[in-house]
């Protein structure tokens, strides 16, 4: 049996196999769940700017931000998110929840190797090229605000 | 002081973004840690043009949350330490402004972690 064929025929098997993300229903469920997760935080936006009325806007943002990383790592923990994230695709990503989640995710995931190579190595594994990118990317920015 | 627009507003920008980024998904089988990186580039880009801060006042929370909101923070920390505090504050800018995300998303599951143990994986990431 030539080679040529017998690729071409396994590619064709892949290809079969692959699950396939139905389209329309997968877009409109990324948009339902990113939507509800934005409008979760502007929840808790309104919340902290009513409860603190002193602090800044930015502030607020911030702490807002940090609710909705702590109650994610909570939903990671007790298995909730992979659901929301199985059922969402790249609308429990894109949020803030999504990076959240990739940090937590692992860390649990990776527990039983233990605390240090488990829990505290593994939990970059998604987050660290995140991470990384910001850090030089604000640095990079820096030096554009020198300028301008 | 609460308006119903500002949910209405978010809900459709944030769902409109991840819309966005599940079309990336279905057309080239992107990865999680791809998606993320990209968004935050975006965000940056869109702050260094000063593109951000009027779709924030538009959009609110739907600016925000997405990842994009996390990448325009530390691109306009880095600029304003630049602008504030020279050379010094290009280097402490960034982290400065995301620390608390940050600082509580690694508390948070490493806390998580020690006290919930994996269960079988229903698929996500």
């Amino acid at each position: 049996m030539d080679k040529e064929k017998r690729n071409v025929n396994y590619n064709i098997y892949v290809e079969s196999k692959i699950p396939k993300t139905k389209a329309w229903p997968s877009l409109f469920k990324a948009f339902l769940v990113g939507g509800i997760i934005c409008a979760v935080g502007q929840g808790f936006f309104d919340l902290y700017s009513h409860l603190f009325p002193n602090l800044a806007e930015s502030e607020v943002t911030s702490c807002m931000l940090m609710s909705i990383i702590f109650l994610t790592c909570f939903f990671t923990g007790i298995g909730i998110y992979d659901v929301v994230g199985a059922w969402g695709g790249a609308g429990s990503v894109i949020p803030i929840t999504g990076f959240s989640n990739s940090i937590s995710s692992p860390a649990i995931e990776f527990k039983k190797e233990g605390i240090i190579y488990g829990i505290c190595v593994k939990m970059f594994t998604i987050a660290g090229p995140v991470i990384v990118c910001g850090v030089v990317g604000s640095i990079i920015c820096g030096f554009i605000g020198l300028f301008i | 002081m609460i308006s119903v627009w500002d949910y209405v507003i978010s809900f459709l920008v944030g769902g409109f973004i991840c819309f966005l980024g599940q079309i990336l998904v279905i057309r080239t089988k992107i990865t999680t840690a791809r998606i993320l990186v990209l968004f935050l580039v975006i965000g940056m880009v869109l702050e260094v043009f000063n593109i951000y801060a009027p779709f924030k006042e538009f959009a609110k929370a739907g600016a925000s949350v997405p990842i994009i909101g996390f990448g325009a923070s530390l691109a306009r920390g880095a600029i304003m330490a630049a602008k504030e505090y020279g050379v010094i504050g290009i280097f402490t800018g960034g982290l400065t402004a995301t620390a608390g995300g940050i600082s509580m998303a690694i508390f948070a599951s490493f806390l998580f972690a020690l006290i919930f143990s994996s269960k079988t994986k229903k698929g996500g990431h």
